[in-house]
């Protein structure tokens, strides 16, 4: 889920910065020695180890081209949100396993909803140090607020895992999708609907109850996920539809109820995550009557005019990060659907996903003149 | 006592030789960015998060909040000696800290603003050991109009409460609020102000205006004036230290204000900088001599500062209990805690309680060990004063210029920097306050999105601020402060009528 900025907006702008290269470097050197050293010591050796044996494994895959200085994953959105936390996965995976020569180093450019890291990957093109971690706001962004941005212009990588999205309610709230959509035709005053950023996937999904249910909502904007979800629990919204891993921990609680998933098929996950429900047991819109489906892809882009060489070195790297531990687990806890496209299959996806995009965003009448 | 034995059994985590360790190396690094403008905490614990990757979650954290600590007391050090906010909620910290350092009396207002961070941060920490379930659930009360009407209450305690001219004000907090529009609405999903501008995009960053208000437009002054910066000799650091200790006491009142305001707006995400500008101003207000404020008067740096730590301490509460960061640093914070694998939210009181009262345990350690090292420092940072204006200049505007240029990896910060320093070396020249412009900078956006997040649930009715006890007596405080100064003298002329009437009889 985008979490263009997370709570206290100004102070955010502060912490989303990432200094990279030269300063970055300087720090880490001022601060190793003062690690314990015997322990690092022998932790370097097992990763040594560990990176010998991966690179004779994989001896014939490994691309010509490599990163020369610390590679910056471009996160567009503010700290603590969904991209972030990914981002912040993927740079533990990397390190971890040693799966890059260089660092990678998170930088956050979750400016005007995430627009500014947008166009910093668009004026950054030829340079194969940094990555975009994207989401639907590639496709939405440019045509609710006029961006001047093209997805197209930039260089896809692979498409890395897609989201969910969740009807959810307050604990004490009702029931089941029938008694709730029954619950807000009959209120006096439209039922608050929470969610992140105006004219976004949660703003779409909004509209698109009203439309298939007839019930009328006020949609309220707040800037993060995070923010939406307590909301909920505070009682000053009735509902959200939030990614799974925005409400997971007011879930777990027991603070907040799953009505259902749209998608068309429930979440694969079968371990409990509540004391009594696992992520497969929310049953999906669909299932009770409210035929509205959206999944929102999570892809890492280069910027434009780079080689086949540099795009090769990346989608072998993301195609390990698939594979480490790390990845798997986080997929699992945030119920996320594990996806990897590359080539022409990504093309193929982002083209038709694209298109959909387009038409949810001109039937909510949510794009600028 | 519950809570004790779980902080005993946080203290047990913590005193191992490898923390101890991390904790030292954690302050120094964090006095050092903490002393650069516009690095600051949140920058440092960016810078250094991916370190602690292969740490345990706790020494994690550990290191990690005393860098944050470290970068608290460090703030303080290049606002009361060069006028230049580190962070900003010093910025009010410079109101009388700078004044008492051009009268030579930097070595003690850089003791009380260290020690009233100390006991600001103390206060919160007690508050979260104690109070942290009932805390999280009183901010869960906060929808829309209650984030409203907070807001509004630090808006208009700085006019009612102002020293200023009050049309000045208004004027400087417009001027603030119209910045503050700059880039994306989050209602409306628009861009505003931008004029097809990329640079525009992300809106005007607040900590570059401070540092061009108030760093760049203060050596424009001093340029102008040919001064140096008049520092003397800062003294002998124990005698000054224990002589504002000897008169702490006097200052309770104000201590304990400060405190309170800074745990109260550090749990509801506030913020500490509202905590700083809210503690002076009610400091000013219940002086005695309230004109002697802005003239380096010591209480004026204890107010902020305590308001301001007890705020930024308090506000790791909400982030840990409710995953809502309070501060830049906090969010930062968060964002470790999820690589580490602990989801910030209601359970993780419950089922990571190494984890959290390791932290809380180290917020005591690391405050009174920080407190220590800062103090001993003392006359190292008093001594900077003792330099050549000529060759401290050139070296605070790079300083200033790198710090706004890290802020977002953006060249445009730097002549935007500089643009704030003209702007605010002719507002010093007009009389224009600047605090109340970066004050409506900081919270403008968010006072405008829960006002407009209050409209549209409520249908457009006004009643909502008065809508139950929290945000009505909120709201009515505001306007009480705002008109102050009009009840303030209807008030003293009422008495005055009531005094002859009663030697009359």
């Amino acid at each position: 889920m985008p979490n263009p900025k997370q709570g206290c907006p100004d102070l955010l702008e502060l912490a989303a910065v990432t200094p990279h290269n030269g300063t970055q470097q300087a720090w880490l050197d001022t601060a190793g020695p003062n690690q314990d050293i015997g322990m690092k010591h022998v932790r370097n050796t097992i990763k040594a180890t560990a990176a010998l044996a991966a690179m004779l494994a994989s001896a014939p895959a490994v691309a010509a081209w490599e990163p020369t200085k610390p590679v910056e994953i471009v996160v567009a959105a503010g700290a603590g949100g969904a991209s972030d936390q990914m981002a912040r996965m993927m740079q533990a995976a990397i390190q971890k396993n040693n799966l890059m020569k260089q660092p990678m180093v998170v930088s956050l450019k979750g400016g005007a909803s995430g627009a500014e890291a947008l166009m910093y990957m668009k004026s950054s093109d030829g340079d194969a140090n940094k990555v975009l971690i994207a989401y639907s706001l590639i496709y939405m962004l440019p045509l609710s607020a006029k961006i001047p941005f093209n997805w197209r212009e930039l260089t896809p990588v692979s498409v890395v895992a897609m989201d969910q999205f969740v009807l959810w309610d307050n604990a004490a709230g009702p029931k089941t999708v029938k008694d709730f959509i029954a619950a807000a035709k009959a209120a006096a005053a439209p039922f608050k609907m929470g969610g992140t950023g105006s004219k976004r996937e949660d703003h779409v999904l909004t509209v698109f109850m009203e439309q298939k249910t007839g019930a009328k909502f006020s949609y309220l904007p707040y800037k993060s996920g995070g923010e939406a979800a307590t909301q909920l629990v505070g009682n000053h919204t009735e509902a959200n539809v939030n990614n799974p891993s925005e409400n997971l921990e007011v879930w777990r609680a027991g603070q907040v109820r799953a009505l259902c998933v749209f998608d068309k098929e429930r979440i694969s996950y079968k371990t409990k995550v509540t004391a009594t429900q696992s992520w497969n047991d929310i049953p999906t819109c669909k299932e009770e009557g409210l035929d509205v489906q959206y999944l929102m892809l999570r892809a890492m882009f280069l910027p434009g005019k780079v080689t086949a060489e540099q795009v090769a070195f990346y989608v072998d790297l993301f195609q390990k990060v698939t594979q480490t531990t790390e990845y798997k687990e986080y997929m699992e806890k945030q119920a996320l659907k594990p996806v990897f496209l590359t080539g022409k299959d990504m093309m193929k996806f982002l083209e038709e996903d694209d298109k959909l995009n387009a038409s949810l965003m001109n039937q909510a009448g949510f794009v600028a003149k | 006592m519950e809570a004790l034995g779980l902080l005993m059994h946080g203290f047990a985590v913590l005193l191992t030789w490898k923390t101890l360790t991390l904790m030292m190396v954690g302050l120094v690094l964090g006095i050092f960015v903490g002393v650069l403008p516009g690095l600051g905490g949140p920058n440092g614990v960016a810078i250094l998060l991916p370190l602690t990757f292969t740490m345990d979650p706790t020494s994690a954290i550990v290191m990690l909040s005393c860098i944050y600590w470290g970068a608290l007391f460090g703030g303080a050090i290049t606002s009361i000696l060069f006028n230049i906010p580190g962070e900003a909620w010093s910025v009010a910290t410079t109101f009388d800290g700078y004044p008492m350092a051009q009268q030579g009396r930097a070595a003690e207002a850089l003791t009380a603003a260290f020690t009233s961070s100390f006991i600001g941060s103390l206060a919160a920490v007690l508050l979260i050991t104690f109070l942290a379930p009932m805390i999280s659930s009183f901010a869960l009360k906060f929808g829309p109009p209650e984030f409203f009407s907070v807001y509004l209450l630090t808006f208009c305690s700085f006019v009612g409460l102002g020293r200023e001219a009050k049309h000045k004000t208004v004027i400087s907090m417009s001027l603030g609020l119209l910045l503050a529009g700059i880039g994306m609405d989050t209602v409306s999903g628009q861009l505003r102000m931008t004029f097809g501008s990329n640079n525009l995009l992300r809106g005007v960053n607040f900590l570059v205006a401070v540092i061009g208000l108030f760093g760049i437009s203060e050596i424009l002054l001093t340029m102008e004036e040919r001064l140096a910066l008049r520092g003397h000799a800062a003294g002998i650091s124990l005698k000054v230290v224990l002589k504002v200790w000897r008169d702490l006491p006097k200052y309770w009142v104000t201590l304990l204000r400060s405190s309170f305001i800074g745990c109260w707006l550090g749990i509801t995400p506030g913020g500490a900088i509202a905590a700083s500008f809210m503690g002076y101003n009610l400091a000013k207000r219940f002086s005695k001599d309230p004109e002697s404020f802005g003239k380096g008067r010591i209480e004026g740096v204890f107010a902020p500062e305590t308001a301001a730590h007890a705020s930024g301490t308090a506000a790791l509460l909400p982030m840990l209990a409710l995953g809502i960061p309070g501060s830049g640093t906090a969010a930062i914070l968060l964002g470790g805690l999820m690589v580490w694998g602990l989801n910030p939210g209601p359970l993780l009181f419950v089922e990571h309680k190494d984890f959290v009262w390791g932290l809380i345990a180290s917020m005591y350690l690391g405050n009174v060990v920080g407190l220590v090292l800062v103090l001993t420092t003392v006359p190292i940072f008093a001594s900077i004063l003792r330099v050549p204006f000529a060759a401290v200049a050139p070296m605070i505007v790079v300083s200033c210029a790198i710090g706004a240029y890290a802020i977002q990896n953006a060249m445009f910060d730097i002549w935007l920097m500089l643009g704030f320093g003209v702007v605010g070396y002719v507002f010093k020249k007009i009389g224009i306050p600047l605090a109340p412009f970066t004050l409506a900078l900081v919270l403008g956006n968010r006072a405008e999105d829960a006002f407009r997040l209050s409209m549209i649930g409520a249908g457009g009715d006004m009643k909502v601020f008065w809508s139950n006890g929290l945000v009505g007596s909120i709201t009515t405080l505001a306007i009480v402060l705002l008109f102050w100064p009009v009840i303030d003298s209807v008030f003293g002329s009422v008495s005055r009528l009531m005094r002859p009437a009663k030697a009359a009889r």
